[in-house]
């Protein structure tokens, strides 16, 4: 046994006083997780304490709360880590943000993370009626969007994205990982409209920024960013839907000047952003025209900050090898399929099972890329 | 005041279920859940599903096994509809989206489970609960204008009129504390097991028998109690799952002196004969003093190949990581046998009718009976689905013949008297989790997989004293905004009114079966107990009676494996 402190954030809507903070003296065998504390807690000094949990087990999706500020859930994070995280010595509990708190730790998810999740259309659209029997699909079909399929709504992703938090619009990682399992699953029938529609939502798609809060904060590694990026790909590289987001011409603008200068020229990133990915064609577009003048301050900020220079917006260096970044450039064009990331599967090729030793290559390839 | 054709209480899979096949009758249907719909405790199957789909499988095999499974105390009648109508439902899911692993030719593929004569247990890796949970609330979200959805809604009591027929429920919105009486013309229980009577427990802290007490509350008789299912592979101390699937996945058990010690107790079937067997046996091995010093012995998975164990028991690395510090991949786990099912619950019909009129049970709830004195694994998901659609369309069926029963709203200011009585004790002794706590060491102690006349007795004793301490019992929250102190407290009750028949039941049947395993009567007597235990509320607690165990073509033998 060890003792720990937990400060845990209270709140009652019922008093009409503003949230407070409370300190709870435990003692747990160091291997017993955060959310043992605050039963713990509730058990013994006060009952009135609320959080959702149930499973005890990461597998209900309930107690997701920010732990020492970070997201994630309280039945699968150790106390004794969690101790070692903490500043000043106490362990600090507090409600997800992005979504209004209702009382304590428990937050409105119904408000905000189930309105986004059927937002994507949550549910199978096959093409005309099913088969007599299963659908036959390959093997590592179902594996591959079993990653999604992984996603237990616990809105850990959703309490701790940034682009969320700048735009209450977005439809978020939860959401738009539920999208991928149907986009990626053989069978639906409406993946082009899917896409389409993400794609073409000012808050959809292109809204994320990359930023991998997501991936670090999910306690199931169904990794929504990287189902976002997938999605993009298809939607840019597969279906060549060019977006009013402008999402298709930057990661053509993207892809394109790092295949000619082997790093980012961010003096032209922008305009090449506009229509097409190219300088000449986005500027022609006059719908590019308006972003483009709309863009400027962004520019001029560029320039006063240094990030970008009049000189180096027209002379960009190439790497001094810029042959090896287009060799690769063509190493990975020249195959006939996208190589795809897929963190999920790992581990090498082999089993005892002669079911699964014939998908084994298949799945060992996704495995290698990992 | 809402009014529903169909009412369904609890949304795991038994009640989604049950909801989705109602509202394709074209009747009005609400479901309540105390808990957001997937966070029903049907998450946390984690094995798969049978079905005899292949075409070299049969259904009289599935059944056959299920039958032996249940050491001749299931009902062969409701058996052999549950595994005939088994491929049709992993079908229909299949076509809605589970994600079902598949073979090499892209067809519905399957592993291995514990007492099944073929491998016909369908998956998805080691999260086949929660992929078809999830797959049917999304048909929830997408039938959103045919289902009325209640959740994070109790239920407090069921509702009679005054013929004495169900005619709704009063429930409280956790959200705001407002309570409401919900007027239905068929009610479906669908809200789950009994787990958290016992500590620990494999089961989520929702498991505590609500609706097992409740329909005893209205006297329909509760049977087959005393089977509760003890998991073979269980963490100690927490109580955590560890798939059947492991074992099925080819995962050895050993015990501290490094015997495979299955070969002494189940020779051909080894690690997967049944789990009350294996359970025996490990429990066995650990009192006898060959087990780890922490009362446990070992699980090894690493036997399996990586790559596989990665792909199709995810779930149980991250368990064993998280819980448990073990990377299962490289080591040996140490479990031990832990409460996991009651097979026993709401007597019903193949309909899921209860003998209470308009009442209908399905899923852990309750006790068709397919699962007899032992449940065999991945049959649970089947029986929640087949029994929760039989009961949804037999339900609605019914309710389109039928006017809006009238309900006294007496009920509804009875529950809330009851609620505010208790919020305004004031604490003399201990807090509901106190209580709870003696509760699940008492049934761990004396209900667990070994079991005397005299530490039953004992049992029984306390649970006695438990229900009087239980009555004064104080809450520290006064308020109405997701007070979950007060629910707690609602939640004792019922689970004292599920350990006090628990431990009747076990009482009573003088003989070991299934899962009931008397050292005062290590025998099976097949003479005297073929039959099922009913227990229905009596004053204060309850009275037995027995019924048939329906036999169709099986006559009982000699169960090894």
């Amino acid at each position: 046994m060890s003792a720990y402190t937990l400060k845990i954030r209270r709140f009652d809507p019922e008093t009409g006083d503003t949230a407070r903070w409370q300190d709870f003296d435990v003692d747990l065998a160091p291997e017993r997780s955060v959310l043992d504390g605050i039963l713990q807690a509730k058990d013994r000094e006060d009952a009135s304490i609320w959080i959702r949990c149930s499973c005890r087990a990461a597998i209900c999706g309930s107690c997701s709360v920010k732990i020492n500020g970070k997201t994630g859930l309280a039945c699968n994070t150790r106390i004794s880590d969690a101790a070692a995280d903490a500043k000043n010595g106490s362990i600090v509990v507090e409600p997800m943000g992005n979504m209004p708190v209702i009382k304590d730790l428990i937050v409105d998810m119904d408000a905000v993370h189930w309105k986004k999740v059927q937002r994507v259309i949550p549910w199978l659209l096959p093409e005309g009626d099913p088969p007599e029997r299963e659908y036959i699909v390959p093997a590592e079909s179902m594996i591959d969007i079993t990653q999604s399929m992984a996603c237990i709504q616990c809105g850990a992703c959703v309490g701790a994205c940034l682009s969320l938090e700048v735009d209450p619009d977005f439809i978020g990682p939860a959401a738009l990982a539920k999208a991928y399992r149907f986009v990626g699953d053989p069978r639906d029938g409406a993946t082009e409209d899917r896409l389409v529609d993400l794609a073409e939502d000012p808050h959809g798609l292109y809204d994320c920024t990359h930023c991998f809060a997501c991936v670090e904060v999910c306690p199931k590694d169904v990794a929504p960013m990287n189902q976002i990026m997938r999605m993009r790909r298809q939607a840019t590289s597969d279906y060549e839907i060019k977006d009013n987001n402008n999402g298709y011409g930057h990661e053509k603008a993207f892809v394109g000047l790092i295949e000619k200068y082997g790093t980012l020229h961010e003096a032209q990133l922008l305009p090449r952003s506009f229509g097409d990915g190219s300088l000449v064609k986005g500027q022609t577009d006059p719908k590019a025209v308006k972003q483009l003048v709309e863009a400027l301050p962004t520019a001029i900020r560029g320039v006063k900050s240094g990030k970008v220079s009049p000189l180096k917006a027209l002379i960009h260096h190439k790497l001094p090898d810029q042959k090896q970044v287009r060799r690769i450039f063509h190493e990975i064009e020249s195959k006939d399929e996208r190589l795809e990331l897929n963190m999920y599967i790992v581990g090498e090729v082999g089993g005892s099972n002669p079911d699964l030793d014939e998908t084994a290559p298949a799945m060992g390839e996704t495995g290698d890329e990992g | 005041m809402p009014q529903h054709d169909v009412l369904v209480i609890g949304a795991g899979l038994a009640g989604q279920r049950a909801a989705l096949a109602a509202a394709e009758q074209g009747v009005s249907v609400g479901i309540l859940s105390k808990v957001h719909p997937v966070r029903s405790h049907s998450n946390a199957a984690q094995g798969g599903i049978n079905a005899a789909l292949n075409p070299e499988d049969s259904w009289e095999s599935h059944a056959f096994d299920t039958v032996k499974g249940s050491d001749y105390l299931g009902d062969q009648d409701a058996i052999e509809i549950m595994c005939r109508e088994a491929p049709e439902e992993i079908l229909r899911l299949e076509h809605l989206g589970v994600t079902f692993h598949r073979n090499a030719e892209g067809k519905l593929g399957t592993r291995a489970f514990g007492g099944a004569s073929a491998a016909r247990t369908y998956y998805v890796a080691d999260i086949t609960g929660q992929a078809i949970l999830h797959v049917l609330y999304e048909q929830m979200m997408k039938h959103s204008d045919d289902v009325d959805r209640f959740e994070e809604y109790f239920t407090t009591a069921l509702v009679q009129d005054d013929d004495g027929r169900i005619a709704g429920c009063v429930a409280r919105n956790m959200r705001d504390g407002t309570m409401e009486l919900f007027t239905a013309k068929k009610v479906i229980l669908a809200s789950g097991g009994n787990g958290q009577v016992f500590s620990p427990t494999t089961n989520a802290l929702i498991c505590t028998g609500d609706g097992i007490a409740m329909a005893y509350r209205v006297g329909a008789p509760l049977m087959d109690m005393e089977m509760i299912q003890y998991h073979p592979t269980t963490l100690a101390g927490l109580g955590l799952l560890i798939t059947e699937g492991a074992r099925g996945e080819g995962a050895h058990l050993y015990n501290a002196q490094g015997e495979r010690f299955m070969e002494r107790y189940a020779p051909n079937k080894m690690e997967l004969a049944s789990r009350d067997v294996v359970s025996r046996a490990e429990q066995t091995e650990i009192n006898e003093g060959r087990g780890f010093p922490d009362g446990t012995v070992a699980l090894d998975i690493t036997v399996v190949p990586r790559k596989r164990i990665q792909e199709a028991l995810r779930e149980i690395v991250l368990v064993g990581r998280d819980f448990a510090n073990v990377d299962i991949t490289k080591e040996p786990i140490h479990i031990k046998p832990g409460n996991h099912y009651v097979m026993g619950g709401v007597r019903t019909d193949i309909d899921g009718q209860t003998p209470v009129e308009s009442l209908y049970a399905a899923g852990e709830v309750a006790c068709v009976s397919v699962h007899g004195g032992n449940r065999l694994g991945a049959n649970s998901l089947l029986d929640t689905l087949i029994f929760g659609r039989r009961s949804g369309e037999h339900a609605a069926t019914q309710a389109k013949q039928m006017s809006m029963p009238r309900p006294s709203t007496a009920h509804l200011a009875d529950e809330q008297a009851l609620i505010a009585e208790i919020t305004g004790r004031d604490r003399t002794g201990r807090r509901v989790s106190e209580i709870k706590a003696d509760l699940g060491a008492v049934m761990d102690k004396y209900a667990a997989v070994f079991r005397d006349e005299e530490g039953l007795t004992i049992a029984l004793g306390r649970m006695r004293e438990l229900k009087e301490e239980a009555k004064t019992v104080a809450t520290d929250d006064k308020g109405t905004v997701f007070n979950q102190d007060v629910l707690g407290a609602l939640e004792l009750g019922f689970m004292l009114d599920n350990a006090e028949c628990i431990v009747m039941g076990a009482i009573e049947r003088k003989e070991s079966r299934g899962a009931q395993y008397r050292t005062d009567y290590p025998d099976r007597n097949d003479e005297e107990w073929i039959k099922h235990i009913n227990l229905t509320r009596n004053g204060d607690g309850p009275a037995i009676s027995y019924s048939d165990v329906t036999m169709t073509q099986w006559e009982p033998q000699e169960r090894t494996y």
